[in-house]
């Protein structure tokens, strides 16, 4: 039940986005001009291209989120159930997250985290 | 399935569908003319009276803009990068209970799309796939200021996702329930998470705006350092999705911070009013809404307040102040669940 | 899809991007050239020349009544003290001796530029690194200057109220009051700026450490100004070099020793305060009489090689003038702050992220057609 109505939600949204696209190509005038498309940084031509291999200190922390991520996800149920299982499940969690708090000091200290 | 029940829902849709439209252009005119009263200003107050026709003025001009695509442009993932954002923008508020059920034609009605019972868990998801919309324009773009704004922007959301997340299981610790719905619905009375969890609010807060792209984490989109950031090459509807999505991003975080930390459609003195079913629903519908309108008034309020971190002022934050705070804040929260009940 | 071809190989993160003509931060027509590593920046290159309507040039044309109203146009927002110099290259060479009270004028309108000049300064400070209030609360003050420019020099921005030998005319009957209006709005307001942008923590990281300018380069760059006095030079031409009777008035030149943006930042900020007291320190004794001394109709400076240098509020100026005798200068050259002090930004954005370039640009605070004239 809920799912069905999932899906029509999501349906109204792709068919607003998709929509309004087409509505504004239907609506708005076009004019060609070789300089339109041309790409924009400010006012000088683009020195190369953009599609370039990017300096790594962006996806080391893309790494290090995918890791936490992944343990993250591992919480969520415990988080659920801790009330129930009690002290058992905090004492398990805790040996968990020591070696996690582990890897991130790790990652901390190996500077990481620091931008430069 | 019952088709009386695929009926309900799909009034439910179109209505929720609209009013998420409405709140997003109306939260367009608030921005204006909140700032306008912050600097002590008119704002808009041409279209219409106070200005009020002016999200549709705006809107009306966005369809009427000649779209231009960049020649170095990846054609098709240029395209697809808003279609993303704004779809998942919309999608999320599937999840968010909006009020009491109503009791119409001998059915009650929950006034909620999808009651999910991992409704937390599914706003993240869809909201990390918003990341791919902003990610995919900003590279598709070919333009220099929209890759370092697509970088950057998935950079941060991802980061802080993580605080975000890590201040959610200390929610749930107590609440015992993914489901968006039992979590308000145990904060009836006045027994509103935040008194609670007020460091588990905090960070959620914080990661919020920077979900939401909004100041002082507006980092992708640095008018002063990247021109527009991602949708810099964006023009005509596509550029119109880009900002609509991230207003609808924050009337939905708003929508978010009010269910779990600020009790919903539960308002202290109205459950004991014994009030009919369905007035009671459509009370406790304003009272949700009441809710998100303050945390929209205070995202803009922030927003014209305070200047913007630089990008690694801002990975700091989130890595190493937020990420250990609400580690501690589970790790506290759950030694006293388990030792101290 | 062309993306799988050779060339997203063969580049190996050399990410060269443009920051200006037409970019929201440069204030102008400052192109940067900027070669990144990531979001480090690893060398800026300036490229200059967009706005450039050769003044110097021009000048060579005009008599010595007419070029000085150029110089408005250079550093628009310091417009008055431009003019002073000019008026004052002129009246050393003629050795004519202005009178007081258009001295007391030239020096009160020039102070309250000043101000005008950093309170835009603070106002676009905020709006670079994303505040837009800060830019409301300053422009409610500037409004108030401003309006008092118009109504004594019959412009708000290029204000052309110098002739040699004094000052075009003699200023309004209540200006005095007018003018105290004015300051007292802005000391009443002053403590509205600390609490929305300089006791902000997240304005003041933005600030401290970054573009780290030292005295010896600052030295070395013929910086000057603000931007100098932030590095622990003192360089302020009213101290050293008194003109127009700044001999006589009792006021600090502030110097810091910092170096970074928080230094300039907050010399500036200190500087208006000072401007205040020098305005209040003549507004209440203004001296009476002329306006402006005897001259001939048509000015010719005797043979020779003439300089005078003014503190603008962005730094020194110096106007250079050699004279064949005619009724024009045989070459005029405009030695303008704002071009010695770009050469800074290179030096102190180095291995700086684009946020810090940022907030160096706006500290720095420069006004791009005067780098070109």
């Amino acid at each position: 039940m809920g799912s069905s109505a999932l899906v029509l939600l999501t349906i109204c949204g792709i068919a607003f986005a998709a929509g309004g696209i087409l509505l504004s190509k239907a609506l708005a005038k076009t004019s060609t001009n070789s300089q339109k498309g041309e790409t924009y940084e400010c006012g000088i031509p683009t020195t190369g291209t953009s599609f370039i291999q990017f300096n790594v200190g962006y996806y080391l922390f893309a790494l290090i989120f995918l890791i936490f991520d992944v343990e993250l996800v591992f919480m969520y149920p415990w988080a659920v159930v801790v009330k129930e299982v009690g002290m058992p499940a905090f004492v398990e969690i805790l040996v968990f997250m020591f070696i996690l708090f582990m890897g991130f000091l790790y990652a901390w200290k190996k500077g990481a985290l620091r931008w430069d | 399935m019952d088709l009386s029940i695929l009926i309900e829902k799909s009034v439910l849709v179109v209505i929720l569908f609209s009013v998420s439209l409405a709140v997003a252009a109306y939260s367009t005119y608030a921005e204006r003319k909140i700032a306008a009263f912050l600097q002590d200003r008119y704002g808009p107050d041409r279209a219409g009276p106070w200005g009020l026709l002016q999200p549709l003025a705006d809107g009306g001009k966005m369809f009427f803009k000649e779209e231009i695509i960049p020649n170095a442009s990846d054609k098709f993932l240029f395209i697809l990068g808003p279609c993303i954002f704004m779809t998942t923008a919309l999608m999320t508020s599937a999840a968010i209970p909006w009020g009491k059920s109503l009791h119409l034609f001998g059915r009650d009605i929950s006034l909620q799309v999808a009651n999910l019972n991992i409704g937390i868990l599914y706003i993240f998801a869809i909201v990390s796939i918003g990341v791919y919309g902003i990610m995919i324009g900003g590279w598709a773009s070919n333009n220099k200021f929209a890759l370092l704004g697509a970088i950057r922007a998935s950079s941060q959301m991802i980061s802080y996702e993580l605080a975000m997340g890590m201040a959610i299981i200390a929610l749930l610790l107590t609440s015992n329930s993914l489901s968006i719905r039992d979590i308000v619905d145990q904060q009836a009375g006045f027994h509103w998470n935040v008194f609670y969890q007020p460091l588990g609010f905090i960070i959620f807060l914080v990661c919020a705006f920077a979900e939401c792209n909004r100041t002082p984490f507006d980092l992708p989109e640095t008018e002063t350092e990247l021109v527009g950031g991602y949708h810099t090459e964006y023009s005509s509807m596509k550029l119109g999705l880009y900002l609509f999505a991230e207003y609808t991003n924050m009337f939905i975080s708003s929508a978010v911070i009010s269910c779990l930390y600020f009790g919903g459609y539960h308002f202290p003195f109205i459950d004991s009013l014994n009030l009919p079913q369905n007035v009671a629903a459509i009370i406790s519908v304003f009272v949700l809404f009441a809710k998100v309108c303050f945390f929209i008034f205070f995202f803009m309020w922030i927003r014209w307040t305070l200047p913007r971190f630089r990008y690694d002022q801002l990975m700091r934050l989130g890595w190493q102040m937020l990420l250990p705070l609400a580690i501690v804040n589970v790790l506290i929260t759950g030694a006293w669940l388990t030792y101290f009940k | 899809m062309k993306l799988l071809g050779e060339d997203i190989v063969t580049e190996t993160g050399e990410f060269i991007i443009n920051m200006g003509p037409q970019h929201p931060s440069t204030h102008g027509v400052l192109h940067l050239k900027i070669w990144l590593d990531g979001e480090t920046i690893k060398k800026i290159e300036p490229h200059l020349g967009y706005i450039h309507r050769s003044i110097e040039k021009m000048s060579e044309k005009m008599s010595y009544r007419q070029f000085i109203y150029l110089t408005s146009r250079m550093d628009y927002l310091s417009a008055h003290m431009n003019n002073q110099a000019c008026a004052l290259v002129v009246e050393k060479a003629l050795q004519v001796e202005v009178p007081e009270r258009a001295k007391a004028i030239r020096i009160l309108l020039a102070e309250l530029s000043r101000i005008g000049s950093h309170l835009l300064w603070f106002a676009s400070v905020g709006l670079d690194l994303g505040g837009v209030t800060p830019f409301f609360y300053a422009f409610r003050e500037r409004e108030a200057i401003n309006s008092l420019m118009e109504e004594n020099c019959g412009a708000r921005l290029t204000q052309n109220f110098h002739v040699p030998g004094g000052i075009l005319e003699d200023v309004n009957p209540d200006f005095q009051k007018r003018v105290k209006e004015v300051i007292k709005q802005l000391k009443d307001n002053f403590h509205e700026y600390d609490e929305i942008l300089t006791g902000n923590v997240i304005f003041q990281n933005r600030l401290k450490g970054v573009g780290y300018l030292s005295k010896e380069d600052a030295i070395s760059l013929g910086c000057s100004g603000p931007t100098a006095r932030a590095s622990g030079v003192v360089c302020d031409i009213r101290k050293s070099n008194p003109y127009d009777g700044y001999e006589k008035l009792e006021f600090d030149e502030v110097v810091l020793t910092g170096g970074d943006s928080w230094a300039r930042y907050q010399v500036r900020m200190a500087e208006m305060l000072q401007s205040i007291k020098i305005i209040e320190q003549m507004i209440d004794n203004m001296p009476e009489g002329d306006i402006v001394a005897k001259t001939k109709n048509v000015i010719k400076l005797p043979k020779g090689e003439f300089y005078q240098r003014v503190e603008t509020a962005r730094g020194e100026l110096g106007v250079y003038i050699v004279s064949e005798g005619a009724a024009t200068p045989y070459r005029c050259k405009y030695r303008s702050p704002n071009f010695a002090n770009l050469s800074a930004i290179p030096i102190a954005a180095k291995g700086g992220k684009i946020g810090d370039l940022i907030a160096i640009m706006a500290t720095v605070d420069l006004i791009i057609p005067d780098i070109d004239r």
